[in-house]
């Protein structure tokens, strides 16, 4: 199986929704008053998904889905209504002219607002990234020849994305991409596995059947018998797609401006002076191109927004509430001021080198279900999950029984951490909570001295 | 105007072995305040059809926010391509029978109707509630949100089955951060969106709601000055707004078929139960009884039939500390051939029914409160949770609580800060001690279970007494 003819792109489809959202956009914006301000958003996807367990197909469908969200300021006073889009404009028009007059009747009802921000027009954009995707129906035959004899579980998710924003200072944005991501696990008889993800525009079925050929040999080191590790500290060496899920706890009460500033953030000790290890630069990147740059107030953030400076905290995120309600400069992030196209700089350890440096401890593959157990003191605690590995002097011994850890970033991200891989990869953001997310993260390899595993 | 529902089923024109439509309207109202002053207002309302076909004994489906016949149409013959497309590839052979005639209605209870409560008033508790959480200036942040949702499920389907189902939900959370220097400790009302009810506006009445911030604001405060949680292995009690954690977490992911199957395994995970396990298993004590039941009044995740329209009822997963039933729903049963539960159950229009839990509860014992802790020499007391982690086969876990008190000769004495435990699900429902009676039975409930692929998060319930475990670890904070 190795040609399989491309879907042609949803082009027409996606140009019909930006039509139509631009009018309802213009019904709605000719509809305000000379007091009032309003900004619009659009999310919309048109998606395939089939999951698969055991190389087999558990569910297949696909979900046209758009939502628009408006956000009405008069008086001093703000409040938002969510409505679903249709595209059809007749249909649309009714439920959003309905939806405003709502809030022209809850606005006065609530208190004033200190820290409004009016919508500004920060300048236009469009950006729109046609792809090459599999039809709903070629997806099976696509995916599933290859597979068949090996355990193999996940997701494929397919199809366009669009985000929007129009707003009554003139401001338009659009951004739309049409892609795919198949999140998959190649599992052992022991029941660890090889997890992967292949993502991107066009669907390269060459590609695809040389990834699963890889992911089949790695396959091959887990056909070992588990080995058990006593709790304990171990030198550690934390693969790309780990070292995501370590970074990532920093958008859930870290990097947040807000959260700083209200006693719920883990790096409050970064700004009191401490410094983590100085192998650690950590930025908001959108040069890699993979989200849009604007946020829900239409303020868009520079290409590069540097949060981690060897080890010294030198920004945070802040939105252009944060930035007015404690009177700091906004850097146009997300209403949570979590990030959205995080990079880790790497370091000088090379690839071959990675199992030597490591000489005694545990590999990870991937971590699971972490959380911070003292966010104040920066404590962090999860598991260990799919290809994890004990290491004798350099070599591979044997898969292990899951593990879980508990250590505080501001050791295994401080003096714990020795050196950082020489390459990144990317990890592509997976989640599809109400929908589809956008983009991913650029992380290298993280070799720790002595983490701390509890139980 | 309404849409006709089962006018759009018998327009279809489909040549499949069984068709459902699944209508949810959904208005969901939020208010949010911080410091009170307002932080995020609004509402949002979502709509849409699931079209599912069967077809060659594979389920295939699409969903639609755009409410006409030519839409459905569409959605149909899509969902019927999907069906054909992967029957060969399909993981069973699915048959009409697990989408069973099913016919009724059901009503969230309420005392109240939720538009009772205007914006204003709405506004205006809260903006009370920050100020009553605010015992001192020590006290940093107040928060307090209310978000309402009602919602219209409907379900019509080629073999008659015709249920209407309408929901109100309501969720509230109110919290204080004090901070004393470098010491920050965050209390809420029973963890983070815990008090999850399907009730009506009643839930804010203002004296009980200042009260219980009255007592949030102060724990905030006693947590500054508080012990760290000391290092020991000792007897754990835990309260209610705990238990629904441990449940939820130790009990109720692992006996979901669907993760048994192996259909998590890329994502949320798989379970150490196995399906010899079911008749078999020793899960806990025997005092550990544990309940499907989505038939409680007023408890989160209450409905008359789940998504395949099986009519919900009440089933004991554990009795006695012995596994009987898993969380699976018809598809999973047929699958795995144990009994399940009425649990197939859909986020929303836009994403297909799995297994999920519902209402999940542990049933009364016969111990009063004070004789649990009269008769702990020495222990823990722990309350509300705010940290939560769980291997992807359920066995080790680490929960952490927002408050804690030391037990000493059988008293509560000491409040201790930062109080976390971790142990493995089978040896730690072994050491269940002690089960609360009915006075110390509280239900509560969140909405963001998160599970599946694509990902849903759904609303659970959990109910329980207090409880006593024996030899559990327990530990503190950063040093």
């Amino acid at each position: 199986m190795s040609q399989v003819a491309v879907a042609a792109s949803s082009t027409a489809a996606l140009a019909a929704w930006e039509s139509t959202f631009n009018q309802l956009a213009d019904c709605l914006l000719d509809q305000l008053g000379g007091n009032e301000h309003l900004s619009i958003e659009l999310a919309g996807e048109q998606s395939h998904f089939m999951r698969l367990n055991a190389g087999k197909v558990r569910q297949s469908g696909l979900v046209t889905d758009a939502s628009i969200n408006i956000r009405l300021i008069a008086n001093q006073r703000t409040a938002y209504a969510g409505f679903p889009f249709t595209g059809d404009l007749a249909v649309d028009r009714v439920v959003a002219l309905s939806q405003l007059q709502h809030l022209r009747q809850d606005l006065p009802q609530l208190p004033e607002d200190p820290y409004i921000v009016l919508p500004e027009n920060f300048g236009s954009s469009r950006e729109a990234y046609a792809g090459q995707l599999l039809t709903p129906d070629q997806v099976p035959a696509a995916l599933l020849p290859a597979v068949q004899g090996i355990d193999f579980t996940g997701i494929y998710a397919s199809g366009p994305l669009v985000r929007a924003n129009r707003n009554s200072a003139g401001q338009q944005h659009w951004f739309a991409t049409e892609a795919f991501v198949l999140d998959y696990s190649l599992i052992a008889p022991s029941e660890k596995a090889v997890k992967a993800t292949l993502a991107g525009q066009q669907w390269d079925q060459t590609g695809y059947e040389a990834q699963i050929q890889q992911s089949m040999t790695q396959l091959q080191v887990l056909d070992r018998p588990v080995q058990v590790i006593d709790p304990g500290q171990y030198r550690t060496y934390f693969a790309p797609a780990a070292t995501a899920e370590l970074i990532g706890m920093l958008s859930w009460g870290g990097v947040s401006e807000a959260s700083m500033q209200q006693g719920g953030s883990a790096l409050t000790k970064l700004r009191e002076g401490e410094s983590l290890s100085p192998h650690l630069t950590l930025k908001e990147n959108f040069k890699l191109g993979l989200v849009p740059r604007f946020n829900s107030l239409g303020e868009v953030a520079p290409a590069e927004v540097p949060l981690l400076v060897d080890g010294q905290l030198v920004n945070t995120l802040v939105n252009a509430r944060t930035a007015k309600e404690y009177q700091v400069k906004s850097n146009g992030a997300s209403a949570y001021e979590g990030m959205r196209s995080p990079e880790v700089l790497p370091g000088t350890l090379k690839t071959e080198d990675i199992l030597n440096q490591l000489g005694t401890g545990l590999y990870l593959s991937n971590l699971h279900y972490l959380n911070w157990s003292d966010r104040s003191g920066g404590r962090i605690t999860g598991m260990t999950r799919y290809a994890c590995f004990w290491v004798e002097q350099g070599e591979i011994i044997a898969p292990i029984k899951d593990l879980r850890f508990d250590d505080s970033l501001y050791e295994f991200l401080g003096a714990k951490l020795e050196n950082l891989t020489d390459t990144q990869e990317f990890i592509p953001c997976v989640d599809t909570y109400g929908a589809r997310s956008l983009g991913g993260s650029l992380m290298p390899g993280l070799l720790v001295n002595n983490f701390t595993f509890t139980l | 105007m309404k849409f006709d529902l089962h006018q759009a089923l018998n327009q279809l024109n489909l040549d499949a072995d069984w068709v459902g439509l699944r209508q949810v309207n959904e208005t969901t109202t939020t208010h949010a305040v911080r410091d009170g002053r307002p932080e995020s207002n609004g509402r949002s309302i979502t709509q849409g059809v699931m079209v599912e076909v069967l077809a060659q004994g594979q389920f295939g489906y699409a969903a639609t926010n755009h409410l006409d016949q030519a839409s459905l149409q569409s959605a149909a013959e899509q969902a019927y391509q999907q069906a054909i497309a992967t029957s060969n590839w399909a993981i069973h052979s699915f048959t009409p029978d697990v989408r069973p005639k099913a016919v009724g209605q059901y009503q969230s209870p309420f005392q109240q109707p939720l538009d009772l409560i205007s914006v204003a008033d709405q506004l205006d508790l809260l903006v009370q509630v920050c100020d009553t959480l605010h015992v001192s200036d020590q006290i940093v942040k107040t928060s307090a949100f209310t978000q309402t949702l009602e919602t219209e499920q409907n379900f019509v389907s080629s073999n008659g089955s015709d249920t209407h189902q309408n929901f109100g939900f309501v969720i509230t959370d109110y919290g204080a951060t004090a901070q004393d220097g470098s010491v920050i400790q965050k209390r809420t009302d029973n963890g983070p969106l815990a008090r999850c009810y399907q009730a009506g506006s009643e839930v804010f009445d203002p004296e009980q709601v200042l009260a219980r911030a009255q007592q949030v604001g102060e724990q905030a405060i006693a947590l500054l000055a508080a012990e760290d949680c000391p290092t020991t292995t000792t007897n754990l009690v835990l309260a209610p707004d705990q238990m629904m954690l441990q449940i939820h977490e130790s009990v109720g992911h692992p006996l979901e078929l669907d993760r048994i199957l192996g259909d998590e395994r890329n994502y949320a995970g798989s379970s150490f139960v196995k399906l010899s396990d079911f008749g078999q298993l020793v899960y806990g004590s025997p005092l550990m009884n544990i309940t499907f039941d989505p038939t409680v009044p007023g408890e989160f995740a209450g409905y008359a039939f789940d998504d395949a329209g099986m009519p919900a009822q009440r089933e004991y997963l554990i009795k006695a500390g012995l596994l009987l039933r898993g969380l699976g729903s018809l598809e999973s049963q047929a699958r795995a051939k144990v009994p399940g539960v009425a649990n197939l159950r859909a986020r929303s229009w836009n994403r297909a029914p799995i297994d999920r839990m519902a209402n999940l509860n542990l049933e009364p014992g016969q111990s009063t409160f004070a004789e649990m802790i009269s008769s702990i020499e020495s222990g823990i007391y722990m309350e509300a949770n705010r940290s939560w982690s769980i291997d992807d086969y359920r066995n080790k876990f680490q929960f952490g609580c927002e408050y804690a008190r030391l037990i000493e000769n059988g008293k509560l004495t000491k409040v201790l800060r930062n109080p976390n435990y971790r142990g493995v699900t089978n040896q730690f429902w072994g050491n269940l001690a002690q089960v609360g009676d009915r006075s110390t039975f509280e239900m509560y409930g969140t909405p963001y279970c998160g599970k599946g692929e694509p990902n849903q998060c759904i609303r659970v319930g959990h109910a329980s007494p207090t409880c006593v475990f024996n030899n559990i670890e327990v530990f503190g904070g950063a040093a």
